[in-house]
């Protein structure tokens, strides 16, 4: 009876030794055991594709067309809007400008609502470089970035809204175009929570309710 | 006449009578324990063309995930950003770093960077990532701490029932919506994560969905 059990112990060992324990770092795809249709012949988002010339499968609108869809066809709920406006032709929304000129006020009604949004939305893309507090002090700055300005100077606490929102959508100087990034809604309560830092760094005492000035610490 | 049999037969008899149960017991074991995603899967690390670091852009850095995954919470899938996502800062940091080559190479020529990928569902499965984002399941629950991985490494099996045991018991990873990216998010003190989990749960009317179509369309 010998032979057997150590004839299963090596199996055993052998198998152990080759194949590891689960959770092992490894660089090897994981093994498809059964693999019906778990590779469709589908395009899935930024995947290869073989028939397009350049390799990829999801496409760039053809020039002279818009799209249709997508974020300004659907509100936040996901139901489509009564009124998208694919042509973008809302230049105060789109584009923060009336004419030739910025508009000095966001063209959407801003509340609380609004302003949490900014908040979430200028942590997420614009704290980075410009910093919690929009000092200009972002951790990027230690890594070799210079001359991001501060928001809180008169020449920035003086510039419309609709320049404000025309940075983010197209850059300046370093800062690269984040309308790829940050949909013109949100462009907008980022705007609106810039005016709350500005307004926030540069308080006095007689901006605070007076029920509320007690508890203000100099 | 001479038996057909001789004396060590009786031995062979004995091994086989040990051999087939025994084989069987292994055989089910090494099944159940290398032929699932725990093993398959689990430990994935493939070597990206770019040395990214998630561990130094999300953790000490503390880049929200949300900056560079931008579509995470309206889109089915969280996107890999595009080259102009890390020219966002890389025009201005480190920008002859030899390491960055490659993405300097891409901005230049408009061909986008092969990434790797690492998590994969099957055709077959419909995952939509904006839907468990906005509804209080963290980043951290399917993707393990990220921001620890100097390499982006499979964490978790992502097998059905794992998929599963998750929709049976929501409570086990809901978390409030703000701390949805964040990877080190722990329950407040006098908390425990059923607690919290219970509370969201009722209070946004989580159902999730356990029949068939709910994730195979």
């Amino acid at each position: 009876m010998r032979p057997v059990i150590i004839t299963f112990l090596l199996l055993t060992l052998a198998t152990v030794g080759v194949l590891g324990f689960r959770g092992r770092v490894n660089e090897n795809r994981p093994l498809m055991l059964v693999p019906d249709m778990d590779f469709q012949p589908r395009y899935n988002p930024q995947s290869e594709s073989v028939f397009f010339g350049d390799g990829r499968t999801m496409r760039t609108p053809p020039p002279g067309t818009i799209a249709f869809g997508g974020n300004d066809y659907f509100s936040d709920s996901g139901r489509p809007r009564l009124d998208p406006d694919f042509a973008q032709l809302d230049d105060r929304f789109y584009r923060g400008k009336s004419g030739k000129d910025f508009i000095a006020k966001a063209p959407i009604e801003i509340d609380l609502k609004v302003l949490k949004r900014g908040r979430e939305r200028f942590n997420i893309n614009c704290s980075p470089c410009h910093g919690r507090v929009g000092d200009g002090k972002g951790i990027v700055t230690q890594y070799g970035l210079v001359g991001v300005p501060s928001y809180h100077d008169d020449r920035l606490r003086k510039i419309t809204d609709g320049e404000i929102f025309h940075v983010i959508t197209n850059g300046k100087g370093l800062m690269s175009p984040y309308q790829y990034q940050i949909k013109p809604a949100d462009r907008w309560a980022i705007v609106a929570y810039v005016r709350a830092l500005q307004l926030s760094q540069n308080a006095t005492l007689a901006d605070v309710p007076e029920e509320r000035r007690g508890e203000v610490k100099p | 006449m001479a038996s057909p049999f001789n004396r060590t037969t009786n031995l062979w008899v004995a091994r086989v009578l040990v051999s087939v149960p025994l084989a069987s017991i292994l055989g089910v074991v090494g099944l159940y324990y290398y032929a699932v995603p725990e093993y398959t899967r689990v430990g994935y690390q493939p070597t990206q063309p770019v040395a990214f670091s998630h561990k130094l852009h999300a953790g000490e850095l503390g880049f929200s995930c949300v900056y560079c995954h931008s579509h995470v919470e309206e889109s089915p899938q969280s996107n890999v950003p595009p080259t102009q996502t890390c020219m966002n800062c890389h025009q201005a940091v480190k920008g002859t770093s030899p390491l960055l080559a490659q993405v300097r190479e891409s901005w230049a020529s408009g061909e986008p960077i092969a990434w790797n990928r690492v998590h994969m569902t099957p055709d077959y499965v419909y995952f939509n990532h904006s839907i468990h984002v906005r509804r209080g399941v963290g980043c951290v629950s399917c993707h393990g701490k990220v921001n620890e991985m100097e390499v982006v490494r499979h964490d978790q099996p992502l097998s059905m029932s794992w998929c599963l045991s998750c929709h049976r018991e929501p409570e086990k990873a809901l978390r409030p919506l703000a701390e949805a990216t964040n990877l080190d998010w722990l329950p407040p003190k006098g908390e425990t994560q059923e607690s919290i989990g219970k509370r969201i749960k009722t209070d946004s009317g989580i159902n999730a969905p356990q029949q068939c179509s709910g994730c195979h369309r």
